[in-house]
């Protein structure tokens, strides 16, 4: 099993599981992560697939299992997934918009086990939220939900991806989730993949957007914590203003192990646009996916890092960053990643940096994620 | 804040799920989107906690269970107060 990247030591167990159940989603947000031509993908695994999948990835010893898509729901058999899984022993997690929630269907999920609900908003007003979702009452429709979820008493994370259009209604956002009684905040800086990097020049907020919204959420950390508040803040920065790469996922296929729609097994929700063969679990065993297949071993470990990462006593920390980051990038799948300031790309972030502060895109410049539209780019990409 | 004692009765707050993994050979905690590995001791304590047992119950049980262990009560009231610091646990 020495497929390239491998090193000598044996990885660990896939400790999370996530299932992307379907790529169909009501909503429309320009920042999906979900690969531009999505619409041409296959079919979506069957109820039995999916609970084998699960049996398989609970033996190699995974005990997170997110449940996320697309928007999850509009699997009809949503509930005798999170029952299977249940029973199999996962920490079952539902990520979702809230839209085709209802308080029959949340009641349903907490009878078949459902741990816990993160719902997603796109803005703390409706105006905003409904434009961004391209979905003329969603944002009502949100607030209802999460109110039902908690009346039910589940514990709930509120998610809201933050860009340079909501981003300084931090305060409002934060203030939003405290009175839906939200036990996690998590707001997210866009990252830029899919969508979200097709319409970076429209989301990527500047650094002084970015800083103030981080110094509020501290402040807000403080109070909480004063209060002895449980609930927790989490702040994701876009790693666009670092000058040092993240270690993407803790390290390529060391924890999490994604199954996209179609069965395709994936390090990571993003991996799939490299340009590595990535196995299916209607061809392959979990075990080989993730211990022997060609594309879970492909970046394993730091043997294949080219320079200036091989001689670089920082490897340890971030291996080189974010595959999928400097792919799309610089279009080598190998390459440093160009956040880091010592990678000869470096000057690529620099450029966007320098875009949001002077000429960004507005808001109705983003392109919204839509089957249409991937249908689109598909053709123009065939062409 | 009030100070722990002895005769509160700690209960896992909801969310938060205690089990052993086969996989990690440990007793984890899971919660939302989240997880960590728990050391003997700590499972040991977290193990006894059923929303029902008083800290003091808790003590009494593990001294049986381990006679040979000095610092019991302690070491069950530190760790139970870095748990409800971490929002893990309530105290009733
Ligand atoms: S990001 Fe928006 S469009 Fe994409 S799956 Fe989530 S809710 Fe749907
Ligand atoms: S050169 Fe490579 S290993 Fe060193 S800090 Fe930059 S990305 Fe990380």
């Amino acid at each position: 099993m020495s497929a390239p990247g491998s090193s000598c030591t044996e990885p660990g167990p896939p400790l999370w599981l996530l299932a992307e159940l379907t790529y169909r989603c009501p909503l429309q947000c320009p920042y999906c992560s979900n690969p531009l031509d999505f619409a041409r993908h296959g079919a979506e695994l069957s109820t039995a697939e999916w609970i084998e999948v699960f049996r398989q990835a609970r033996e190699l010893g995974a005990a997170q299992l997110g449940f996320s898509g697309g928007e999850p729901l509009v699997r009809q058999d949503l509930s005798e997934l999170i029952g299977a899984a249940r029973g199999l022993g996962y920490y079952t997690n539902l990520i979702t918009s809230g839209i085709g929630l209802s308080e029959a269907r949340i009641a349903e999920f907490a009878t078949a086990g459902l741990d816990h609900i993160q719902v997603s908003f796109q803005a703390a007003d409706a105006e905003l939220n409904d434009l961004l979702a391209g979905s003329g009452k969603a944002f009502a429709r949100k607030l209802a939900m999460a109110r039902a979820v908690k009346a039910q008493g589940y514990p709930m994370v509120l998610n809201f991806v933050t860009h340079r259009h909501n981003i300084d209604a931090i305060e409002r956002i934060i203030e939003l989730c405290l009175e839906l009684e939200a036990d996690y905040i998590e707001l997210a800086t866009c990252q830029f993949y899919g969508w979200a990097e097709l319409n970076r020049a429209g989301l990527l907020p500047t650094r002084a957007q970015l800083e103030r919204a981080e110094r509020i959420t501290n402040q807000w950390r403080e109070k909480l914590a004063a209060q002895g508040h449980p609930c927790k803040l989490i702040f994701v920065t876009p790693d666009y203003y670092e000058e040092r790469p993240k270690a993407c996922m803790g390290g390529w296929a060391s924890l999490f192990l994604d199954i996209a729609p179609d069965g395709t097994a994936l390090p990571c929700h993003n991996a799939r646009m490299l340009p590595v063969q990535f196995p299916n679990v209607r061809e392959h065993s979990l075990r080989h996916i993730w211990y022997d297949s060609f594309g879970f071993n492909r970046f394993r470990g730091d043997d294949w890092l080219p320079e200036p990462c091989r001689s670089c006593d920082e490897k340890g920390r971030d291996f080189g960053g974010c595959r999928c980051q400097a792919f799309l990038l610089t279009g080598d799948a190998e390459a440093t990643d160009p956040v880091c300031a010592k990678s000869a790309h470096h000057g690529l972030i620099l450029d966007a940096r320098r875009q949001a502060e002077e000429a960004p895109l507005g808001l109705e410049r983003l392109v919204h994620r839509n089957a249409r539209t991937s249908e689109i780019i598909c053709r123009s990409r065939s062409e | 804040m009030s100070e722990t004692t002895l005769n509160d009765i700690p209960q896992l707050r909801r969310g938060f799920r205690f089990q052993w993994e086969p996989a990690q050979n440990c007793h984890v905690l899971l919660y939302p989107e989240g997880m960590v590995k728990l050391n003997d001791s700590a499972a040991a304590i977290l193990g006894q906690v059923d929303g029902d047992r008083s800290i003091a119950a808790i003590v009494a049980a593990l001294r049986e269970r381990f006679p040979e262990s000095d610092g019991i009560e302690e070491d069950v009231l530190e760790f139970l107060e870095v748990a409800r610091e971490r929002s893990w646990i309530e105290l009733h």
